[in-house]
């Protein structure tokens, strides 16, 4: 019995901003989590102070990056954990709660992050 | 004294089997046979009622693909030696429905195949007295790659996504239409991309890439749909930016 | 056949009786080691989320006061999160590297008639990441 597929139109969409996230993800993560992540916790440079942070994060255009920072990245893990889990679990006749899920998270990330980096003085 | 290698042999016989089992046969060891000879020598010799596939046995026609040690290969193209002195288990075509033995049900493929319309769509056709479409080397170079497909559907059983998602449209098929969307004659671009952009068609795919490493032609069906996804995305913006776009 | 020719409509194999239809496996991604390897490069991305979200609760931290961002700074000193945060550097390597390797399939470059090599895009992508890297470090620490 021949059934008319579901037209999928925001599909591009999502797919670019996955292969966006994913450039983002793989130039600058690796250098923020090898700082942030251990080099700094761990004591292997100088410490960074709670002024000096702040006096890197005034200019707008830094905040700007790290808003492209937090929210493609996010993008990038709703698109490909969503496949993950039709693949993985098997479980796409859940499709919509995943895709709600996943590209809801991303939204709400990034609606975090510009909130976060809107409000800091 | 001949030297023999043991093959396990995928045997389905909707008949009397519930489920396929793998029977044992003991088959002369040539260097120079390949995974068909012995095919051929169980069906000559030991026993008549296998039933599989082929035909050229020199890897252009597609028909003898199966999994050779779970791998997707064409039997013509696979020498016994690269296994000896091991056994060799031939099974039928992975994420196909097996009909019998060897044999796969390949008309999902063929439905698939179709429905991308892999021939030159031009919206007005030259007369005979008009000549040839003519085409550089240059324009012949961009496509050739994904020409090469022999519809083998090797591609077909490496892919997981296929193998999960009935509705995925599959390697071959969209390297295919990429082959005649990117060939300088054809004008049916626009078509395809309405056939496969808005449907589950090419965007189930993830780029696993095993396609690829399957492919017996290099025709990089992995590439194809990266690039046809690209195609697709760019196709998206624009007909959002510039709605009166001509269709 | 016309049920073939419908316009865009999927057909699904039909139900045979008679023919075999091996089911996948959940666990068929544990079967073959370059299905494991892709599985392993899809969750990185769970990873990359991670540290997005300590990002964001870094930079919330530090609008919220010396007091808060100190606070921070020790949580992120306890050996749970710096063993977190190896694992996660590892997979965003492993991201990096297969996405620099897989992308100059997708962007196929022509360049006088002829097609840039895969290797040179990707050495590119590899020149620019370490480039930018340092660009980064060196902003932050100077």
């Amino acid at each position: 019995m021949a059934e008319e597929a579901p037209k999928k139109f925001l599909e591009p969409l999502f797919w670019t901003l996955f292969s966006a996230g994913g450039v983002v993800a793989a130039l600058l993560m690796p250098v923020h989590i090898f700082l942030f992540g251990l080099a700094l916790p761990l004591g292997w440079l100088q410490d960074l102070s709670h002024g000096r942070a702040l006096a890197l994060i005034e200019h707008p255009l830094v905040r700007i990056y790290l808003f492209v920072f937090c929210s493609l990245p996010l993008f990038h893990w709703a698109h490909r954990f969503r496949y993950t889990l039709y693949d993985g679990l098997q479980i796409k006749h859940l499709n919509e709660v995943i895709t709600v899920f996943c590209y809801g998270g991303a939204i709400i990330g990034t609606a975090l992050a510009g909130y976060v980096l809107w409000s800091i003085p | 004294m001949a030297e023999t290698i043991q093959l396990e042999v995928t045997r389905y016989s909707p008949e009397h089997d519930a489920a396929p089992a793998l029977q044992r046969f003991e088959v002369p060891y040539r260097k120079d046979w390949v995974v068909l000879d012995a095919l051929n020598y169980i069906k000559d010799k030991l026993d008549g009622s296998l039933s599989y596939r082929w035909s050229c046995r020199m890897g252009i026609c597609g028909s003898c693909g199966m999994m050779v040690n779970g791998e997707p290969k064409l039997t013509c193209a696979t020498f016994l030696s690269h296994y000896a002195p091991g056994a060799v288990r031939v099974e039928p075509l992975r994420y196909f429905p097996v009909v019998r033995d060897l044999v796969i049900e390949m008309t999902d493929f063929m439905v698939k195949l179709q429905k991308v319309k892999p021939w030159i769509i031009r919206k007005d056709e030259k007369s005979i007295a008009d000549g040839e479409y003519r085409q550089t080397p240059q324009q012949l170079d961009v496509y050739k790659q994904f020409s090469m497909c022999i519809n083998c559907m090797l591609c077909y059983a490496a892919c997981p996504v296929y193998g999960l998602d009935p509705l995925f449209t599959g390697p071959a098929a969209i390297a295919l239409a990429q082959r005649y969307n990117m060939d300088s004659r054809d004008e049916g671009a626009r078509e395809r991309m309405d056939i496969l952009s808005q449907h589950e068609g090419i965007w189930a795919c993830t780029f696993v890439g095993e396609c690829t490493k399957a492919c017996p032609k290099n025709v990089d069906p992995a590439g194809a749909i990266q690039q046809y996804k690209l195609t697709a995305a760019k196709e998206w913006f624009k007909s959002l930016l510039v709605p009166w776009g001509a269709k | 056949m016309t049920r073939h020719e419908a316009k865009g409509a999927t057909q699904y194999t039909p139900y045979h009786p008679r023919w075999y239809r091996t089911r996948v496996s959940t666990y068929w991604w544990l079967w073959k080691w370059y299905y494991l390897k892709f599985v392993l490069r899809e969750l990185s991305s769970i990873f990359v989320a991670y540290f997005v979200v300590i990002t964001l609760l870094q930079i919330h931290s530090l609008g919220r006061g010396p007091d808060a961002y100190v606070r921070f700074e020790e949580r992120m000193r306890n050996p749970l999160m710096i063993a977190l945060n190896a694992i996660s550097f590892l997979f965003v390597l492993f991201h990096t590297i297969t996405w620099f390797n897989l992308a100059p399939r997708a962007m196929v470059a022509h360049l006088g008639g002829k097609r840039v090599p895969d290797a040179l895009i990707a050495c590119s992508n590899y020149v620019a990441w370490l480039a930018i890297s340092a660009v980064v470090a060196w902003f932050i620490l100077r």
